[in-house]
């Protein structure tokens, strides 16, 4: 027993080793592609000239600029260089080996990046956490209710409400749950965010949002599951056993219905960190959600190839935590 | 685990209603404030800049305005602009000499000019704000100024440092700031401009690169003597020009020549301080009636009064009158709002004091009777809202390239040409579909308000409009087909070569929300039977289009940096050209005539004089139709009842001193409009309770049933 608990063991531990190996080719071509489509679109003299305001800009000061934060070096190949220095003299590899040991440096507008990533991932999580835990929770519940009452008048009202609401955009439930909420009933702060306590009362609106927002498309996709479990044999069997109808959905149909249920929430972890943009624009909240999006905006480089390298290895992370996952899930499964 | 679920729940509620305050539950504020003397704002776009040598965006005014002062200002209510002192004693007057030296009185002319000085005596007293920078120890040493880098480990806001200081504002921090405009490492946007000015700015700007080059990066800019400035006496201090250029005292008033400490870059400056966040950039110093205690600038900035402030008379206050100190205000809160919708309904609800009109809500914000004049609708004047209206000092227009073979050059075909698609894009008709009516049609490219602007029919562009019946009229489209037919197209077809007239127009608008726009360009083209091409990009391939003069019609804008004609005859003078100096002339247009005029212009007082050379210059312009003059754009401002001397003043930075709030009579608007209305939530909440009774009886009915089996 003992010779087969470190055998399984080490399969894992190789798998993730193997799994971390991969990674970093994939990062590499993700930093790549990164650099070769922000500079297709912005040349360093046009960051200089965004980053130095476009009245009164002369070509010494936009060359001072780039020569202070290293873009003055070619792209990708130095050719005035030989040896190694051809690659190393590049702002690809510059600002990539720096990435690697998470150092992310300062923002080309001169700010901590990884101070201002772990001020604005709080309230992005604030938001993003809630909506995962409360959404599968009701969806979850919605879909086993419809699940139970399969084939009926409930069962069909329930498909079409689901549609109905996955064909609204999400944008409509943000703008009529801020005009229902906050205008009409004026029961919540429309917009806004504070620390500690204070904050409960600007979570509210968008969490419930999240929720609602989510709920069709949730509960449609976790009702087909469950309709599948249920017509299987050992569900028979429990029922045969003479288990109730609830022992037998949350016992039995619920845990063999986990492995997409785990693999679509794992995959939503990265999410998570990075935030809404659309949620977080309209409620005001500080969170990660813009910070990208702002930064393409102001065509700074240096938060634009940090955020997406972050994203990349948070995904990377979300598929390793799926597989592993799935041996928790099912035992059946080995890595 | 239930009971704990429902334990947590509580909780949650419990800080939930803890944290509404008495005013409303959707109150975003903590009830504490209430009775504050707070003024409540919003901003849409984060400041990128808070140093004053690098700051120059209007969204990063609202905020350097208040807390940066300039030696000038301008006054608050008196139109056409004008400039007073702010911390200087007197509007320093420029000292002129020529050759040798010489001294030359009254208002020379600009080629006998060989030197200017502005001589600039302030006022004694005056103290900057609170800040560690200044801090001393018992010996008298700055506290934080050799700091070790374990002390500066763990330390990322200004709050941090426990101890603060203060000193009075010298006429050396004027110089000094002067001097930062040339320091390598700050990138002030101005500093290649200045050196065209500042006597040996530019040389002393080489000078610092070298020495920054040899130090590291550190310097110390007091150790650099430079002629352009000099330090007269501890309150008094001279600017010197190498030309004559009055338009120099505007300058005066903006935040690029107010005083910087030399404190402050010893404070922020140190190792590891950049790491940490701590900049000037981030944390500004200054003697305003305002300083910024928070930052943050994804959430809120928050402005608070300046217990140093000396106090300044309201305008045309007595001077026995304590009550009339500025600022009135204590505390001033933005938050950021990326939506207009939170940010309008935040107004209305009043947790907003003042805001814009969205484009959205604008019929039901605001109604125009039949002269065309705008009020506030029923709805708006009965919450006790007031609108305030203004002419910006800014111009939105179409710009020829000139040196585009077809609609560029001075052949009479081109000319005409312009003429033509000039009067056929009815501009009217722009700013009533696409701008609700807030702008008005321009003759030229002084906006109103601007010395130079003239009234009336002496003031209409003759080739675009004509005078009817006491107003300006834009010419039958008959007249624009009639100027192309001269021009050699006959309905938009060359008449020499049979070939259809296409003409592009490059625009960095794209997207289903600027689809209605360029079509509508389109149709004011095809008036005169012209195709246009739209060239759609972005924003960076666009400039460096306009950059290299590959465009042929684009449209821009100006916002005036000072109110003088100067500021936007600049943007038509022939050595400001894109093509040859990347200077402010998009459309790279050429006339000696004109720029002879602009030259004598610019280094002319306001006079009778001055303006018969302007109307020369707004001919020769208007004749030659480089641009098509486009609109000025005009401000809709609201403000609540509670919101005293909401005056509009599109040139004054600093006019948070002089606002008011009624602090009572907001708290209890803000409770009458804001009552929450509970009932839907009970009955939508009771209906689903109902909804699942049915479902739990079914569930119940179905188990009894198959046990009963």
């Amino acid at each position: 027993m003992f010779i087969l608990l470190e055998k399984e063991h080490g399969s894992v531990s190789s798998y993730l080793t193997r799994r971390i190996l991969y990674a970093f080719p994939i990062l590499i071509g993700v930093n790549f592609i990164t650099f070769v489509l922000f500079f297709v679109v912005n040349s360093p003299d046009d960051m200089a000239r965004v980053h130095l305001g476009n009245r009164y800009v002369t070509e010494n000061s936009i060359n001072n600029w780039k020569s202070e934060r290293g873009y003055d070096k070619p792209l990708f190949i130095a050719l005035d260089n030989s040896g190694k220095k051809i690659f190393t003299e590049t702002i690809f590899f510059d600002k990539t080996v720096r990435l690697f040991t998470f150092d992310f440096g300062q923002s080309d507008s001169g700010r901590d990046i990884s101070y201002d990533i772990s001020e604005r991932m709080w309230p992005s999580l604030f938001i993003s956490l809630p909506v995962l835990c409360l959404g599968l929770l009701f969806t979850l519940s919605f879909a086993l209710l419809i699940a139970f009452f399969r084939g009926t008048y409930i069962d069909s009202s329930a498909v079409i409400l689901c549609v109905s609401m996955m064909s609204i955009s999400g944008l409509f439930y943000i703008i009529g749950g801020q005009y229902l909420l906050s205008k009409l009933l004026q029961v919540v702060p429309i917009s806004g965010f504070d620390d500690g306590v204070a904050s409960i009362k600007f979570l509210i609106l968008p969490i419930l949002i999240g929720v609602v927002g989510g709920l069709g498309h949730g509960t449609r996709w976790y009702r087909t599951i469950f309709l599948e479990e249920i017509h299987r044999d050992y569900v028979r069997t429990a029922r045969a056993k003479g288990l109730s109808e609830k022992g037998v959905l949350y016992l039995h149909v619920l845990r063999n219905a986990l492995i997409p249920i785990v693999t679509g929430v794992v995959a939503l972890l990265p999410s998570l960190f990075l935030g809404s943009l659309i949620t977080e624009a309209f409620f005001g909240i500080p969170g990660l959600g813009s910070y990208t999006i702002d930064a393409i905006q102001s065509q700074d480089f240096a938060i634009v190839r940090a955020m997406v390298f972050l994203g990349s290895v948070l995904y990377i992370l979300g598929l390793i935590l799926t597989d592993v996952a799935y041996t928790v899930v099912d035992p059946r499964i080995r890595l | 685990m239930i009971i704990k679920g429902f334990r947590l729940l509580l909780v949650a509620c419990l800080a939930f209603l803890c944290a509404c305050s008495d005013s409303g539950w959707n109150n975003p504020y903590p009830s504490i404030e209430d009775s504050e003397n707070i003024f409540y704002g919003s901003f849409s776009e984060r400041p990128k800049h808070l140093d004053p040598v690098s700051s120059y965006s209007e969204n990063e005014a609202v905020f350097t305005g208040q807390i940066y002062e300039p030696v000038l200002q301008y006054h608050y209510f008196e139109r056409p602009y004008r400039l007073e002192p702010l911390t200087s004693e007197t509007v320093p007057e420029p000292i002129y000499y020529g050759h040798d030296r010489k001294y030359l009185e009254g208002d020379p002319l600009a080629e006998d000019v060989q030197e200017v000085v502005y001589r600039i005596k302030i006022k004694p007293g005056i103290l900057y704000q609170p800040h560690p920078c200044f801090a001393l120890d018992e010996k008298g040493d700055h506290l934080y100024h050799k700091l070790p880098a374990h002390e500066i480990e763990g330390k990322t806001k200004l709050s941090d440092f426990s101890s603060k200081g203060t000193r009075e504002l010298i006429a050396a921090d004027y110089v000094y700031q002067i001097k930062r405009l040339m320091h390598p490492k700050l990138h002030s946007p101005i500093a290649g401009f200045m050196t065209k000015y500042i006597k040996d700015l530019g040389g002393f700007g080489e000078r610092l690169r070298e020495v920054s080059i040899e130090s590291g990066g550190i310097l110390d800019l007091r150790a650099h003597e430079f002629l352009g400035a000099e330090i007269v006496d501890k309150y008094t201090y001279e600017i010197r020009l190498s030309k004559k250029y009055p338009q120099f005292k505007y300058w005066l008033a903006m935040s690029f020549f107010a005083p910087v400490p030399w404190e402050a870059d010893a404070f922020f400056g140190q190792p590891g301080m950049k790491e940490h966040n701590l900049s000037l950039d981030w944390y500004p110093v200054g003697t305003g009636p305002y300083m910024l205690i928070e930052n943050n600038p994804n959430r809120r900035m928050v402005l608070a009064k300046n217990p140093n402030y000396r106090g300044e008379l309201f305008p045309g206050a007595d001077e026995d009158d304590a009550a009339s100190l500025m600022p009135y205000i204590d505390r001033a809160h933005y938050s950021l709002e990326k939506e207009s919708i939170p940010s309008w309904t935040k107004f209305l609800q009043g947790y907003y004091d003042a805001s814009g009109v969205i484009s959205d809500s604008f019929d039901q914000t605001i109604q125009f009777n039949t002269r065309g004049e705008a009020s506030l609708t029923e709805d708006m004047k009965s919450k006790g809202i007031n609108l305030v209206t203004a002419v910006r000092s800014s111009i939105s227009y179409m710009g020829f390239n000139m040196v585009d073979p077809i609609v560029g050059g001075t052949s009479e075909q081109s000319l005409l040409l312009r003429r033509a698609i000039s009067i056929a894009i009815d501009y009217e008709e722009l700013i009533s579909i696409f701008a609700n009516g807030r702008g008005t049609a321009a003759q030229g490219p002084i906006p109103p308000g601007i010395f130079g602007f003239v009234d009336g029919e002496e003031g209409i562009n003759p080739y675009v409009y004509e005078w009817v019946s006491n107003q300006a009229k834009r010419k039958n489209i008959e007249v624009a087909k009639d100027m192309l037919f001269r021009a050699g197209y006959k309905n938009g077809v060359n008449v020499s070569t049979g070939e259809p007239l296409t003409l592009y127009f490059d625009t960095v608008s794209s997207g289903p929300g600027s689809k209605v726009m360029l079509n509508w360009y389109r149709k004011q083209f095809s008036k005169l039977g012209i195709d246009l091409v739209v060239r759609a990009t972005d924003y960076n391939r666009f400039q460096e289009k306009v950059r290299k003069g590959t465009v042929q019609i684009f449209s821009w804008g100006w916002n005036a940096d000072y109110p003088d004609p100067e500021n936007f005859f600049f943007l038509l003078y022939g050595p400001n050209a894109k093509i040859v100096s990347q200077g402010e002339n998009a459309v790279n247009y050429q006339s000696k005539e004109f720029d002879n005029l602009f030259v004598r212009m610019r280094s002319m007082a306001n006079s009778n004089e001055r303006q018969e050379v302007i109307n020369r210059m707004l001919e020769i312009v208007r004749r030659d139709a480089p641009w098509i003059w486009g609109f000025h754009p005009t401000s809709y401002t609201l403000s609540h009842s509670w919101y005293g001397n909401a005056v509009p003043n599109l040139m004054a930075r600093n006019t948070l001193k002089y606002k008011t709030i009624d602090v009572s009579s907001r708290s209890q608007k803000r409770k009458e409009w804001n009552q929450p209305i509970i009932w839907p939530l009970v009955v939508i909440g009771s209906l689903i309770i109902f909804a699942l009774i049915p479902a739990w009886c079914v569930y119940i009915a179905r188990e009894r049933a198959r046990l009963g089996e």
